[in-house]
């Protein structure tokens, strides 16, 4: 019997309300009086000197508050990368400034030159065209193999090369895994890309700053994912601004999938210029802005080799991965092709031998980072792709090959330093049998042949390391920050309740579950719970939102709190009823004694807490507000079945998404509608990456899909109704909900699922030699792969 | 994006290499321009304005006669900056060859876009430099060529035509 409230509850999203009658509060929203708006003036080629800029007959143009160059910003520090790598020789990686706006030269399409600031947005632009940039255009570095020659143009010429690092997962393990595949039985080798692609969150990035110069307070209005993280990067590394003369708030947030994670130079921007203009200064995002200056995502190109005996069970695994990391390295760049990709390269299987290796390689494109998945789905990408490769190469079903190899045994460590500790793979495997209706493929397969149709399935089995971070692993592994999160439970005289959480909801739907969780836990109702987020002035420090962490990262800080505030209340509770405090138990928002019929209400104990006059106040203090910081102890392993079923039209080569059917395994469950709802929308993520995305340069640098005319979006037409279920459950073994996240499954998981299925549908049509097929799977793509 | 073509324009060789060297003719056949200012010798400076799918501009640049070896070729270079929409930048090369009273005008074009053109324009760029180019040296050939006995077009229209022969001859 699903409940009505509480854990377990499909709770409706109370967001939703304000969000779908257009109350939403989003930064765009936010206006300060007198403020002046800043234009951004952006590089229009990939790679070039900066010989001049002239700013002054921009200057003398209406409106025109002044113009800023790089060279307003000397002193100033740069946008700072979050996380160090070191590489396989034991090296740190190559690091090159990041200027707020370029200095001596350009190094990618979109790369800010110059910032006017004026009364309005068009006098702006006007004086825009009144700034004279004289550039002298070099080679475009873009290629990254062509990078990595010696002798090749440099994106930045302070650096010895174009390679950040050269990265090698697990170095100890690179001579075992070579020999092993040398020995080996059979080898399976595939050569794929992972496409780059555009996060295209529905509200661009908007920053609004100002300063009080009474006081030297700073505020930013931004659209962030985690504004605790923006104000320690912006305060400590870029402006030197201390944490208690900032604060950032980022309000309602529309959508974020990793791109708004990061530290930006239009937030520094506009919080220097609104002190160096005296007023506050907004920047609102343009959509063009947006294609060629929020961080990309993937952009991996790999070899990938697995070994295997004559039955098949895996033996080693190798990879070759090239990874782009654009023109500079934004905050978390380095660590989405190595930490958060290595380390999965084990998938569901018992591989015992796996050597990863990475280089990342700087290009003159916009800088790429994590994109909803970040670096497990360019891992589940390949190993779901060579698996389904050998399986055919092998003449093993390619169900039965995963099978074989599954982990069964937990807590398994692997051999990429992980240890998951739960799992049930052959769950997740049989659900989705069933819920696929995989035995009536063929029948299906022979109607759509009917049809002149080529019908196809594929399957892929994802794991993922979600629950980011355990604080002193990260730390270990070139982190620069902490991994844990935070929350404030403060209980009010009258009893509601208002949570100040660090995680971030845009979209998530925290407001609505992380209510039900207290509520469940205190027994009240959820409508006497305030979730607060977004605001470095109400919570404590936080870590914000990416990596499926909030439920169970912030939620289990907001379960520690929580658990403080009733130990709290049941020692107000036995002063009450003058009983021991041992003997009081909560149930349903009242506090009994156990084995009488005393109760007192919660109310009650509350009110007590800040009216004391019958309180123990030489045993606790007045009030009910706790405050817990919660360091996960490991990761969390969500995993699942995923298959996907196509039809391919022979004369067109347009593939047709008939079903998906998604069987997660997610740990427990706090609202299954929203789950379901973060499954939906990961799925139409993942085959907008599979079937329609990609992000394209010419061999100039220009940016080619820069707009929605030739960047695809996934549409309602593009995807067929979902099917999913999360019923098959492992609960996480180390966090107090037994929760996994479930943010970033559903673009993990679909991208080999439907690349496999049309493949599989190409194989059956007798295309034999087609192995793989590089995303997007475009009608062009697919049918000159039939031809070949 | 690259594009080759010829025509033959019925006019001697020296009257189209003079032609293609005068400011007030190649103001009159780049499709947009308003200003064309200049000489061979220092280079041309134009304003042209162009409207390439969704983006109208008004785009600054220099023209360039390199290589010239009259009358016989030369090599046009041009670069033209359009502030917020980009640039566009390119070269031709044009080859003179006399064919009895006419001249054979052959030309290799090669054009480049940025920043915005490139973003919002890719797709229809080839197209578009196609069409730049052939109404380029269709105006070209009509401000040198007479008037076909037969035409029956406007008077304004006739009289148009033929108007750099008329004007050198």
């Amino acid at each position: 019997m699903p409940k009505d409230e509480g854990i377990g509850a499909s709770s409706k999203r109370r967001e939703d309300l304000r969000f779908l009658t257009g109350k939403g509060k989003y930064t765009d929203d936010i206006n300060l009086q007198g403020q002046a708006y800043a234009y951004f003036i952006r590089s229009d080629v990939a790679h070039g000197t900066i010989n001049s800029i002239d700013t002054s007959a921009a200057e003398k143009m209406p409106g025109v508050e002044k113009v800023f160059t790089a060279a307003d910003f000397e002193g100033v520090g740069g946008v700072p990368c979050g996380w160090q790598v070191t590489d396989r020789f034991g090296e740190v990686m190559q690091e090159p400034k990041h200027p707020v706006l370029a200095e001596g030269k350009v190094r990618h399409v979109g790369d800010p030159i110059a910032v006017v600031v004026a009364d309005s947005l068009s006098e702006a632009r006007d004086a825009a065209e009144a700034v004279e940039i004289d550039i002298t255009e070099l080679e475009p570095v873009l290629n990254m193999k062509d990078a990595l020659k010696d002798g090749a143009t440099k994106v930045h010429d302070d650096l010895t090369s174009n390679l950040c690092y050269d990265w090698g997962f697990v170095e100890e393990n690179r001579d075992a895994v070579d020999a092993a595949i040398k020995g080996a039985h059979h080898v399976t080798t595939l050569e794929l890309k992972n496409n780059r692609l555009v996060a295209n969150p529905m509200e661009p990035r908007v920053a609004v700053a100002e300063f009080d110069s009474s006081t030297d307070d700073y505020t930013l209005y931004t659209t962030s994912q985690n504004p605790h993280v923006i104000r320690l990067l912006m305060g400590a590394f870029v402006l030197g601004i201390p944490e208690h003369k900032l604060r950032v708030v980022a309000p309602d947030v529309g959508g974020g999938f990793g791109a708004k994670i990061y530290h930006y130079a239009e937030e520094a921007f506009c919080t220097f210029a609104a002190k160096a203009v005296g007023r506050p200064v907004k920047w609102t995002s343009s959509r063009s802005e947006a294609f060629m200056s929020d961080a990309h995502g993937r952009d991996h190109v790999t070899k990938i080799e697995l070994a295997m005996d004559k039955d098949g069970q895996f033996l080693a695994l190798r990879t070759d991965t090239h990874a782009n990391m654009g023109a500079y390295l934004s905050t978390f760049a380095p660590s989405i092709p190595t930490w958060l990709h290595g380390t999965l390269m084990a998938g569901n299987y018992k591989t015992p031998l796996i050597y990863v290796n990475v280089k990342a390689v700087f290009t003159n494109t916009v800088p790429v980072d994590a994109y909803r998945g970040a670096g497990r789905p360019e891992a589940t990408f390949q190993l779901e792709r060579v698996v389904d490769k050998a399986a055919r190469e092998m003449g093993i079903d390619p169900i039965e090959l995963r099978r074989r190899n599954f982990i069964t045994e937990f807590p398994y460590a692997t051999p990429v330093a992980v240890e998951y500790d739960t799992g049930d793979y052959h769950a997740t495997m049989d659900k989705l049998l069933e819920m696929s209706d995989h035995a009536g493929f063929e029948k299906r397969a022979a109607e759509s042949k009917k049809n002149g149709k080529l019908r196809g399935f594929g399957i892929a089995h994802y794991i993922e390391a979600c629950g980011i971070a355990p604080s002193n692993l990260v730390g270990q592994l070139g982190a620069r920050a902490g991994l844990y999160e935070s929350a404030t439970v403060r209980v009010n005289a009258t009893g509601s309740i208002s949570v100040m959480t660090g995680s971030h909801s845009h979209g998530q739907g925290h407001e609505t579950s992380f209510a039900q969780v207290v509520a469940d836990m205190i027994g009240v109702d959820e409508a006497q719970i305030d979730i607060i987020h977004g605001d470095t002035g109400r919570g404590p420090m936080g870590m914000g939102t990416y990596g499926s962490r909030s439920i169970a990262v912030g939620g289990s800080a907001m379960v520690r709190a929580t658990e403080k505030i009733i130990n709290k209340a049941k020692k107000i509770a036995a002063h009450l009823m003058e009983a021991s405090e041992g003997d009081i138990e909560l149930k349903d928002g009242a506090f009994t004694v156990a084995g009488t019929d005393k109760s007192v209400a919660w109310g009650d104990v509350t009110l007590a807490a800040y009216v004391p006059h019958n309180y123990p106040l030489e045993d606790i203090e007045p009030g009910l507000e706790e405050t817990a910081f919660y360091d996960p102890a490991n990761f969390t392993y969500p995993s699942g079945a995923y298959g996907c079923e196509v039809e391919v039209d022979p004369e067109t080569g347009k593939v047709t998404v008939l079903a998906f059917s998604a069987a997660d395994d997610f740990g427990n469950i706090i609202n299954p509608m929203i789950v379901e709802g973060q499954v939906h929308g990961g799925l139409a993520q993942g085959i907008g990456q599979a079937l329609v995305e990609n992000c394209a340069y010419d061999e100039n640098g220009q940016l080619l899909s820069g707009s929605y005319m030739d960047y695809t979006m996934p549409r309602a037409d593009d995807l067929p109704m979902f099917n999913v279920d999360h019923s098959s459950i492992t609960p996480c073994t180390h966090n107090p909900l037994g929760v996994k996240g479930c943010g970033e499954a559903g673009a993990i998981g679909s991208p080999p699922a439907l690349v496999s299925a049309v493949v599989d549908a190409l194989q059956r049509a007798g295309h034999t030699d087609v192995t793989h097929i590089d995303m997007p799977l475009t009608p062009d793509r697919v049918w000159a792969a039939m031809k070949s | 994006m690259n594009l080759s073509d010829s025509r033959t324009i019925k006019a001697d060789i020296d009257t189209v290499w003079a032609a293609l060297l005068s400011a007030d003719v190649l103001k009159e056949c780049v499709p947009g321009c308003q200003e064309m200012t200049g000489s061979p010798e220092d280079g041309f400076q134009a304003v042209v304005v162009q409207k390439v799918g969704p983006v109208k501009a008004t785009f600054k640049g220099e023209v360039e006669l390199r290589e010239m070896q009259p009358p016989h070729s030369v090599k046009i270079v041009g670069a033209g900056k359009g502030g917020a929409a980009g640039f566009a930048k390119g070269g031709a090369d044009v080859r003179l060859d006399a064919d009895g009273d006419s001249t054979v005008l052959q030309y290799d074009v090669e054009a480049k876009v940025g920043g915005k053109l490139a973003q919002l324009g890719s797709r229809i760029i080839d197209g578009f430099a196609k069409k730049m180019a052939d109404e380029f040296f269709t105006r070209f050939q009509n401000a040198l060529e007479e008037p076909d006995e037969d035409e029956t077009e406007a008077e304004e229209e006739t009289a148009r035509k033929g108007w750099f022969k008329r004007l050198v001859s």
